[in-house]
């Protein structure tokens, strides 16, 4: 117990001395200063822009950002989609794997693209070598990329006076992945392969057992895909399990630099903030009410794990370690617990445990943290514009209460910024509960449920809330290869993704041509805990009422009958 | 949209040579540079066979062996997965209670470690805690006919501690024990020469 606090604290430690530099650096990256890595990379970067022609670097408005944006993706899952259903006519498939199936690869492809990264598949009996790195690797990059772009986008339309651009999509691209994304992923995957994860093209291999039996140990490129996976909030396992398995997450420093990935660039987002709106008070603000709810979550599924299952009460069991089904030993409670909460904040979705498996006052916050739309420090870039739209409600919120125009940063948010919010908003709830609840009635869908009772239901939900929140981590008993789920959680996966993003950029276009008006006496500090506090509030309780519902009928609902004693 | 296409096409391909080539390629080429042995997943050889991976579990049955945990796969390496059984699922909490009783009139040790009742995360656990480990002791030394004390000993050798005492839980990797037990206990039957 002392000493989980204190790995906890540690992390967190770790995990502010890494981001806080990154977002300096990120924010001179995206301003077109020069940096360290400058030397190296400018002329690869001129080179590119030479071959993308003239519009790859003009100033964009909104709409044409967005556009540039929607095409490039588009293009993306065109080429995810052939590779996927191609695979065993090209190269690099020791094992001889087939294609996959239509619906399967639609499903796989909108997954990767839109930085979700849900595996309806296991990686290690379904996908070749070449689709892993030339297909899942690439989008795990330019999806991270796609997020960090649009985030970068919508805080220079706060920062920005009397502007009509935005930024350049395809400057903001490129560099997330030359300054960003490779530097960091190129240490993280010779650190992994250090630890132990495998980095090869060779085919699995066989061994025989100390008992005789045969066992063939699945491996491949494997260390590259990890690091990205993570630092993009990707989160698509290379194997079946994620980084529970061992080959993937193999010793206690692979899982210390995993957990520090998954938030360090969402983390470093905050700084990046105060840097670009030269506020950076700003941006300490926001990370603080991350950092509370983050807390808070953590808390509680950390003490819901520790606590055990007390179904074995009566049984001959030490439970001293907590809930270990579906947990490894070299992470026990503590290290499950903080990997949950961090993957569900963020919009990771890698796991180092079953989440399935764990007690439903853990599951009512993994699933909590999706619905709020991931905006605890939530997915890279991602998370942060989320934030962003639940600070113009808190702003608005605010305004009503003293009856005044309310202000973000001296610009005035306006009905139109306030409809867009909204607007973007209610992709998830449309998502989570239209979608789930189609779900949870057609025939054939309640079919994949594999938990009778309430759990069935919190699989369902976990399962649309994952699609729609882009995260990606998955109540893994729901049997998800279901073509039924496949097509419509790839339709909620786009949802989720551009129907949040459009209306975000347009909220970008819109302040940035506006012109911020000085502070007076009369307006509201979005930089002290009074706004902390405020913000938190309403993150909660949009997300609580939206979702409550329909949380009291799963996770709660079977949190209070096993209280009572009945299992299902 | 026209004016789209170029930079699109020419970055979609720029992104897949770079990042999807070239990287995993070159990360390829220091791995196996660097760390040959971590790159190619581990492999224990003894005799010149290959018997298993530092990091993946197997399946252990015998008395003289030490045992691991349930896996939901049988530990076959070529797939992964739990149970992923609710808290709350009669199933599990039956399975889970057949364990432990069933353990229990075994060693005749009152309270049986949880890990050692539950099903792994990836089914291929490498690891058991200490305390589950000590509990078989006296079965592997009756099979072995070597002292407690000795086998103690190797197990004590065999925690993995937590990476700088604080992150992490100690562990006991099955099979690097088991090695050890054939090296330096050898099963009288099974005795290798």
């Amino acid at each position: 117990m002392a000493s989980d606090s204190l790995q906890f604290l540690l992390y967190a430690i770790i995990l502010v001395a890494l981001a806080w530099p990154l977002g300096g650096y990120m924010a001179r990256v995206f301003q077109g200063e020069r940096t360290l890595l400058s030397p190296v990379l400018a002329p690869v970067e001129r080179g590119i822009y030479a071959a993308a022609g003239k519009g790859a670097t003009q100033g964009q408005h909104w709409t044409r950002y967005a556009l540039s944006m929607l095409v490039f993706n588009l293009a993306g899952w065109l080429l995810l989609y052939a590779i996927l259903r191609l695979q065993h006519l090209l190269p690099w498939n020791p094992e001889g794997l087939a294609p996959m199936s239509p619906d399967l690869a639609f499903n796989t492809a909108v997954s990767f693209v839109t930085n979700t990264n849900w595996q309806a598949y296991g990686g290690e009996t379904t996908l070749s070598y070449f689709s892993q790195m030339v297909g899942l690797t690439m989008q795990n990059f330019v999806s991270a990329a796609t997020g960090i772009a649009v985030a970068v986008a919508v805080i220079r339309g706060f920062a920005a006076r009397n502007a009509k651009s935005i930024g350049n999509f395809w400057v903001d691209m490129t560099r997330s992945v030359l300054y960003v994304l490779l530097p960091l992923s190129i240490v993280g995957a010779i650190v992994l392969i250090w630890q132990g994860v495998p980095q090869t093209l060779g085919a699995y291999v066989p061994a025989t057992t100390l008992e005789g039996a045969n066992q063939l140990i699945a491996q491949g490129p494997a260390a590259s895909q990890i690091a990205i996976k993570q630092l993009g909030t990707n989160g698509g396992g290379f194997f079946n399990v994620n980084s529970s398995h061992p080959l993937e997450n193999p010793t206690q420093l692979s899982n210390l630099l995993q957990l520090v990935y998954i938030l360090l660039i969402p983390a470093a987002f905050c700084f990046l903030f105060g840097h670009m709106v030269k506020d950076r008070r700003q941006g300490v603000a926001i990370f603080a009410a991350m950092g509370i709810l983050f807390v808070i979550g953590l808390a509680i599924i950390y003490g819901s794990e520790l606590r055990g299952n007390m179904l074995y009460d009566a049984l001959p069991i030490d439970q001293v370690a907590g809930n270990m089904e579906g947990k490894e030993v070299r992470f026990g409670a503590g290290l499950s617990a903080l990997w949950a909460e961090a993957t569900t904040a963020a919009s990771n979705g890698s796991v180092n445990s079953m989440h399935d498996s764990y007690m439903p006052l853990s599951g009512l916050v993994l699933l909590l943290n999706m619905q709020v739309g991931e905006v605890i420090f939530g997915g890279v870039g991602a998370g942060f514009y989320g934030m962003l739209l639940f600070v113009v409600l808190t702003v608005f919120l605010a305004g009503l209460m003293v009856g005044r125009t309310p202000e973000y940063l001296g610009k005035k948010i306006e009905a139109k910024e306030v409809k867009l919010a909204v607007l973007a908003f209610l992709s998830m709830p449309i998502g989570i509960l239209v979608f789930g609840a189609l779900a949870a009635v057609a025939p054939s869908a309640v079919a994949a449920v594999q938990d009778p009772g309430p759990h069935g239901l919190s699989e369902i939900l976990y399962a649309y809330s994952s699609a729609t929140g882009n995260n990606g981590s998955a109540f893994a008993g729901f049997g998800a290869g279901a073509p039924f789920h496949t097509t419509l959680q790839g339709v909620a996966m786009m949802l989720g993704r551009y129907a949040f993003i459009v209306p975000m950029l347009a909220i970008a276009g819109t302040l940035a041509a506006k012109t911020p008006a000085p502070a007076s006496a009369g307006t509201f500090p979005t930089h002290g805990p009074l706004f902390v506090v405020l913000l938190m509030i309403v993150v909660l309780i949009l997300g609580g009422l939206t979702f409550f519902p329909a949380l009291a009928l799963g996770p709660i609902a079977e949190h209070v009958a096993m209280l009572a004693g009945q299992t299902f | 949209m026209l004016s789209q296409t170029r930079p699109a096409i020419a970055l979609l391909a720029i992104m897949t040579v770079l990042t999807g080539v070239a990287y995993p390629l070159a990360i390829t080429g220091i791995g196996q540079a660097l760390f040959p042995h971590q790159a190619n997943a581990a492999p224990i050889t003894r005799d010149g066979v290959v018997v298993g991976s530092e990091h993946i579990g197997q399946t252990f049955t015998r008395p003289e062996y030490f045992h691991g945990r349930p896996s939901a796969v049988d530990y076959d390496a070529a797939s992964s997965g739990g149970t992923n059984f609710a808290p709350t699922n009669r199933e599990l909490v039956d399975a889970v209670a057949e364990r432990a009783r069933r353990l229990a009139a075994e060693t005749g040790v009152e309270r049986i470690p949880v890990n050692l009742v539950t099903s792994s995360a990836s089914g291929l656990d490498p690891h058991i805690s200490p305390d589950s480990a000590y509990l078989q002791i006296k079965r592997v030394a009756e099979a072995r006919s070597v002292p407690a004390e000795e086998l103690r000993r190797i197990v004590n050798e065999h925690i993995e501690g937590p990476l700088l005492g604080v992150f992490g839980a100690p562990a006991v990797n099955v099979l690097k024990l088991n090695l050890a037990l054939d090296e330096r206990a050898p099963h009288p039957e099974t005795k290798r020469d």
